[in-house]
């Protein structure tokens, strides 16, 4: 074989493994942990008190908002750097009835969904963000993090926040009122926002235990008097009677890209509510599939320098012996430099 | 007597000050980032957390950088001997791309200076393509150094180390091919988490770093093109064009590749409509694409190849063909949801510009003072 042609052959080779990647497999979705906590957000039950934002600053050391000259703990618009839970409202035509989408009102949460794959810490590249390995939570890790953002531009719902006018800014997000210092979940402390809900529209509990609660609540026949738990799933004490309203039949969060810890049900469609389509697959799936059947744990590459070593230290090598000042050392040799004019 | 030699001349021209005006106000909205904030300066924001500092100096400006990888490609991989007089240029060109893309990516990152937490083993993450990215960049940088080193050495008159760093050059310039590979690739697959936010006509998911270095190589090849016709008719020197005229064969290779692969995606995943909904990306996209057929148009004539304003033409439509790429992928047809919108502010884009500047300034002195453009009567 002509050197010419191994080297086609070699580029070939390395097309054709480019290529393999686009249709090898990426791995599955990651599986929901065992004990994976969660909320549960029913925007039926919601009566838009916002108890749940205002509880959440007062935990977590967040500043108030500031209008005009009214200090508000729950008038914030969005998600920021201060503020980590907002509830925001749906509103069509007359609005008059509630939980329907065509003239009515809903309620709608936003926070971080603590996926059960997250493309925040997938993409992390200092693991400031991680995954607690018992109870799910995304936790975020300020001393590491170097603010590159990549969790921002992959996080399907926009949730982590930088603080863009603070010169030392950091990341912010929901972190399940158990970061350093607050570690309210474990003390057994229900998180704030679900703490003070008054009808239960944000529930805690396990993952399975809401998914299981959730469930059954779609499957209540509208107008059917259905026990409602309030703080925590799992609680027989505290619970109200109210008819079950006529829900859509979606839980949000179960399989959205591979589903989420945080969960939504509501009466009017959920991307309605400012929860977006989305695919089953978890897109940190396909990144880290295509990434590591490229690379392969570093060794395609190293096979790769060795080979490209190879071949370059041929082409290059050829007139050293009798280039005395090194100066030609890099000019390939004459002899196979094809078609030169 | 070295192949290579400094161009004679005036450092302190008219245009060399005038750069370095852009280059000052640059200089002081990059202060006031650092003053105060990232939102004193830029207007990203939630939605669109990377802007044009992120998507021109990093993504787009080492895709521009891609000369002295596309031509180390031909030089030492395929053994094109010929081609070696543009060389020394385009490694410096690269040098201040990439030096420039790692500055800006330095001055983007919200919290700079624990960056150099990204260099401890400890922190990896090794499912992230954006650790791919920042180390390999950063190693590139320092490859980059020594392959230019040469022209450096041979200045000061350094023999013995210049014979010494001969001997191991082929170890550099082999790395020299293998990372741009890497990280050019990975640039694309960064796409790939951010999922749905990336219109259809541009989110190929596992296709995304293949695109991503077909285009890099382009733009790369095209780069070339570029800055050897411009240093031919700027320092007054013959033009090399029977040279670059044989490059557009390599050009017109990978462009047919990328276009097969791209609308074969398109079209098998059913999303060929976006194309022709009239919006701003289906228009967009049309534009690209006119970008990228109309230089294969023009090089896959042979009358075409050999005139060398043709092929300035070709290999400028090609830049803009990437960089539109690279800047609709990332940036245009980027929706993060109702609500957020990006357009870079003022200072945004004269800290972009002052950026550019000094890269020019920088190489204006170093062909100057060093020998980088091959001598008159060698080429």
């Amino acid at each position: 074989m002509k050197r010419r042609d191994f080297l086609k052959a070699t580029a070939g080779g390395a097309t054709a493994a480019l290529c393999g990647a686009g249709i090898a497999e990426a791995r599955e979705n990651k599986p929901p942990l065992e004990n994976a906590i969660g909320i549960l957000y029913d925007a039926t039950l919601c009566v838009g008190c916002k108890a749940c934002v205002r509880a959440c600053k007062e935990i977590n050391g967040l500043p108030p908002t500031l209008m005009g000259e009214d200090v508000q703990y729950d008038a914030s618009r969005g998600v920021s750097g201060t503020t980590y839970n907002v509830i925001k409202v749906y509103k069509n035509g007359t609005s008059e009835a509630k939980d329907k989408e065509i003239d009515g009102f809903s309620f709608a949460k936003k926070s971080c969904m603590h996926c059960v794959d997250p493309a925040c810490v997938s993409g992390c590249p200092v693991s400031a963000l991680t995954k607690n390995p018992v109870t799910g939570i995304v936790q975020y890790n300020a001393d590491t993090c170097i603010g590159c953002r990549n969790c921002m531009v992959g996080c399907p719902f926009s949730i982590p926040q930088y603080e863009y006018h603070d010169a030392k800014g950091q990341i912010q997000k929901c972190l399940f009122c158990n970061q350093a210092g607050v570690e309210r979940i474990s003390q057994g402390l229900l998180p704030g926002c679900a703490d003070v809900c008054p009808t239960g529209a944000t529930l805690f509990g396990t993952r399975k235990e809401l998914l299981a609660e959730a469930k059954k609540r779609l499957a209540a026949k509208p107008g059917e008097t259905y026990i409602y738990p309030r703080g925590r799933a799992s609680d027989e004490l505290h619970t109200h009677e109210k008819d079950a309203p006529a829900y859509q039949q979606h839980i949000y969060g179960e399989h959205e890209v591979g589903g989420t810890q945080v969960m939504h049900i509501a009466g009017v469609p959920l991307n309605k509510l400012g929860m977006p389509e989305l695919p089953d697959r978890s897109y940190a799936s396909i990144a880290e599939g295509v990434q590591h059947t490229l690379y392969k744990g570093m060794i395609a590459p190293a096979i790769a320098l060795a080979g490209l070593a190879y071949v370059v230290k041929r082409n290059t090598s050829n007139s050293d012996q009798d280039d005395p000042d090194g100066q030609n050392s890099r000019r390939p040799g004459p002899n196979n430099d094809r078609g030169e004019p | 007597m070295s192949e290579h030699q400094p161009v004679e001349g005036k450092i302190l021209t008219l245009p060399f000050m005038f750069l370095g005006v852009l280059a000052a106000i640059g200089l002081y909205f990059l202060g006031v980032r650092f003053a105060d904030g990232l939102g004193a300066v830029a207007n990203i924001n939630s939605g669109y957390p990377w802007g044009i500092w992120v998507v021109y100096d990093v993504v787009v400006g080492t895709a521009l950088a891609c000369g002295g990888y596309a031509l180390a490609f031909v030089i030492y991989v395929f053994n094109k001997g010929k081609y070696h007089p543009l060389i020394r240029p385009a490694i410096l060109a690269s040098l201040f791309g990439y030096a420039l893309g790692g500055f800006g990516a330095f001055f983007d990152m919200g919290r700079y200076w624990q960056f150099y937490n990204i260099a401890m083993p400890s922190n990896w993450n090794f499912n992230s393509v954006m650790l791919e990215v920042g180390l390999c960049v950063i190693t590139y940088i320092f490859v980059l150094f020594i392959e230019f080193a040469p022209a450096v050495l041979e200045r000061m008159g350094a023999k013995n180390m210049l014979r010494w760093l001969n001997k191991v050059l082929f170890f550099f310039i082999a790395l020299g091919v293998l990372l741009p590979t890497m990280h050019q690739s990975s640039l694309g697959s960064l796409l790939i988490i951010m999922g749905a936010k990336v219109h259809p006509l541009w989110q190929s998911l596992q296709w995304q770093p293949l695109m991503a270095l077909l285009t890099a190589l382009t733009m790369g090849f095209s780069i070339v093109i570029f800055e050897a016709s411009f240093a031919a008719v700027g320092f007054n020197r013959r033009p090399e064009t029977p040279l670059l005229a044989r490059l557009s064969k390599a050009i017109i290779a990978l462009i047919s590749v990328f276009l097969l692969v791209r609308v074969l995606e398109l079209a098998l995943n059913g999303k060929l409509g976006f194309a022709f909904a009239g919006d701003l990306a289906g228009n967009m996209f049309l534009l690209e694409m006119a970008l990228f057929i109309f230089p294969l148009v023009v090089m896959l004539s042979r009358g075409n190849r050999d005139n060398g304003r043709l092929l300035l033409f070709a290999a400028v439509s090609l830049l803009f063909a990437g960089a539109l790429y690279r800047f609709n992928a990332f940036l245009i047809a980027f929706n993060p949801g109702p609500g957020y919108s990006y357009f870079p502010s003022v200072p945004e884009i004269m800290v972009t510009v002052g950026i550019v500047a000094i890269e020019i300034m920088a190489y204006l002195v170093f062909v100057k003072k060093l020998p980088v453009l091959h001598s008159a009567e060698h080429a």
